[in-house]
């Protein structure tokens, strides 16, 4: 699997955090604009499998820590239970709730429960996608 | 207890995907995964007990999802129809649930069937509970992406000829579906189907109706596996562990029958001379060729798949007749056959685990050997077959009765004989598996990896069931009544879910 190309290696250094940073931008911009937990987790699958590419598969299973197969279980978790806090508050299940800070300098911070099904999202498609990838990518070595 | 009660209808999805979550998250361990299996059917079969009652005092319950309301959200919604074939589910899941213990070998487990399991459960109520034509579409792809992966489960040579057959047939079927829809949007719209059933009154183009009733009656069809649309059953049922073939065998196809009793009353109504003419004789040749393939098989589960098919042919009939005797015995074949059929294959299961093998021809003497389960095996047998006092019986009469009332000569004989041959089928079975001695150089146990026991429990509480359906049938009757009430009262469903004030403004615009 491992492509021994030096250009990819150094690339793929600075990619990776780059990637990753721009799937949690797309993760969070994701409610009123293009983006969500679907296209953030596919950016975040793909940093990781071009590390894959350009490293080796021993030290990509090292650099997310823990099995896909977690996040995929966890992801639908926090994506089924998002839906519960309505039902506490006497409303219909997956009714969005939303709270809202003040930050300091004025800004303000929504958070909503939308936003953890997002999270629950990322983390299944991110799951999903690493099984299935490294997976093959054993079975092929 | 209040947040409980605002999300009764939705909870039938929400537990199994909750569950199927849940095994997914504790892969590792196979202990967490059968314990999160048997409680959490468990839970689903207490909660849509209750579900059922409620919408027994109610009438009908919805629940517009995250507050979006219909037509324009998706809305659950809960009649006595979709409550009774989620409690069926219930039923069905659990007893599977409690045989994979002893069923389902650690190489299965570990490759997912616990959490494919409850996504299935999920996708199944989650069809029998939406109110919306494109969340149904939805939640069959939720069903057959999950009984995909089920099917293949093992990988076995003739699990992948039976799974394509499968795969290949449902995809034109979901494809059928999804242009329907298209040209249903297109025609009123509107996904939400009681919407469709309003709207659908203006439309002038009844040809162009017409035509979306019968693209919906062949997708359906397949599903259902009726007449000319049934070779994928027959091909498929029998390759995958027998959990998974009686969970299909209980509730894939009746999907489809409850589909098509969905559609065929609320949405498609208007020239009930035409449709519910082809549905009479979708179902007189689908009992007829699913009995005779029968009487052609050897091999235990083959027998059972193509009496899957038949039975279809009863509850089409039900629908086919559309009169309100004719609808309850639809709905009460419906709860008789997923009861006794799950438990036939179940049967078939425990007596490959004490035999070693599923053909005819290679089994005998489970009569002298295990009396307790030829016992068994003749309750849902001739159940099935229609004997009295049992709940066949009743289902069967009920529909002929129907049959009777509306001078449909031709359809009361067709049920008949098949009756009959369905008796010829099952009597086969008890004197292959059963009457005679076993063969010579066959019924080496399979030597079974683990205890048996939990397969018995299910079988036991199942023929139960079957013995309580005939014998103190009259609630049972009750609910099907209801249902049928509703079915054929459209108006209650549409202003349950639209809302009278919606429903008024809708009819004054026409004005």
């Amino acid at each position: 699997m491992n492509m021994h190309s030096l250009i990819l290696r150094t690339a793929g250094n600075f990619l990776l955090p780059l990637l990753l940073l721009f799937s949690v931008f797309l993760l969070l911009r994701g409610h009123d604009e293009p983006g969500g937990g679907f296209i953030a987790g596919l950016v975040a699958a793909g940093a990781i499998v071009l590390y894959v590419f350009s490293m080796d598969i021993a030290s990509a299973r090292s650099l997310l820590r823990v099995d896909p197969r977690d996040l995929l279980g966890a992801g639908m978790v926090i994506a089924v239970l998002s839906g519960a806090p309505a039902a506490f508050l006497g409303q219909p299940y997956f009714t969005a709730q939303w709270w809202e800070f003040g930050l300091p300098g004025g800004g303000e911070l929504k958070l909503s429960t939308v936003l953890i099904f997002d999270i629950g999202v990322y983390l299944v498609v991110v799951g999903a996608v690493l099984t299935i990838i490294l997976n093959l990518a054993e079975a092929e070595d | 207890m209040s947040a409980y009660m605002n999300a009764l209808v939705a909870l039938p999805v929400i537990l199994p995907l909750l569950a199927g979550a849940l095994s997914l998250a504790f892969w590792r361990s196979t202990a967490a995964q059968k314990l999160l299996g048997v409680f959490g059917t468990l839970a689903l079969l207490v909660v849509s007990v209750h579900l059922l009652f409620e919408t027994w005092e109610h009438d009908h319950l919805v629940m517009h999802m995250g507050s979006w309301h219909a037509p324009f959200g998706i809305v659950l919604v809960s009649d006595m129809l979709s409550a009774i074939m989620v409690v069926l589910t219930g039923i069905i899941g659990l007893a599977t649930a409690v045989y994979s213990l002893s069923d389902i070998g650690t190489r299965h487990e570990r490759f997912g069937y616990y959490p494919l399991f409850h996504l299935l459960l999920a996708g199944v109520n989650g069809a029998f509970l939406t109110g919306d034509i494109f969340n149904l579409y939805v939640w069959f792809e939720v069903m057959l992406v999950a009984s995909f992966a089920l099917l293949i489960l093992g990988g076995e040579r003739a699990q992948m000829e039976g799974a394509i057959k499968y795969v290949t047939l449902n995809l034109v079927s979901s494809m059928l579906f999804l242009t329907a829809i298209g040209l249903l949007y297109g025609l009123t719209g509107t996904l939400n189907m009681a919407d469709i059933a309003v709207r659908l009154a203006e439309v002038e183009d009844t040809g162009l109706v017409t035509v979306i009733a019968m693209l919906f009656m062949v997708s359906f069809g397949i599903k259902a596996a009726a007449f000319p649309f049934f070779f994928w059953l027959p091909a498929s049922y029998h390759t995958p562990k027998v959990a998974v073939s009686a969970l299909f065998a209980g509730m894939l196809t009746k999907v489809g029958v409850y589909a098509l009793y969905r559609v065929f009353t609320l949405i498609f109504n208007q020239d009930v001379d035409y449709t519910h003419e082809i549905l009479l004789w979708v179902a007189m040749l689908t009992m007829l060729t699913g009995v005779l393939g029968a009487a052609a098989q050897f091999e235990f589960r083959r027998i059972l798949s193509f009496h899957i098919i038949s039975q279809i042919g009863y509850m089409i009939l039900g629908l086919a007749l559309f009169t309100p005797l004719a609808i309850v015995g639809g709905v009460f074949y419906i709860m008789h056959h997923i009861i006794v059929k799950a438990n036939l294959f179940l049967i078939s299961g425990l007596t490959y685990q004490l035999k070693g093998s599923h053909e005819l021809k290679e089994l005998g003497g489970l009569y002298r050997s295990h009396p307790m389960l030829a016992v068994l095996f003749m309750v849902p047998a001739l159940s099935l077959a229609g004997l009295p006092p049992l709940s066949g019986f009743f289902a069967k009469f009920i529909i002929i009765r129907a049959g009777i009332e509306v001078e449909a000569w031709l359809a009361v004989a067709v049920a008949l004989v098949v009756g009959l041959l369905t008796l010829y089928s099952m009597v086969k079975i008890w004197n292959e598996v059963f009457w005679k001695a076993q063969p010579a150089g066959f019924g080496q146990t399979a030597t079974p990896a683990r205890s048996l026991f939990w397969m018995w429990p299910p079988i036991v509480g199942l023929a139960l069931m079957t013995v309580m359906i005939g014998l103190y049938g009259q609630p049972i009757f009750e609910m099907a009544e209801l249902s049928a009430e509703q079915l054929l009262d459209t108006s209650r469903y549409i202003e349950a879910v639209l809302g009278a004030d919606y429903v008024e403004s809708l009819q004054e615009m026409r004005r």
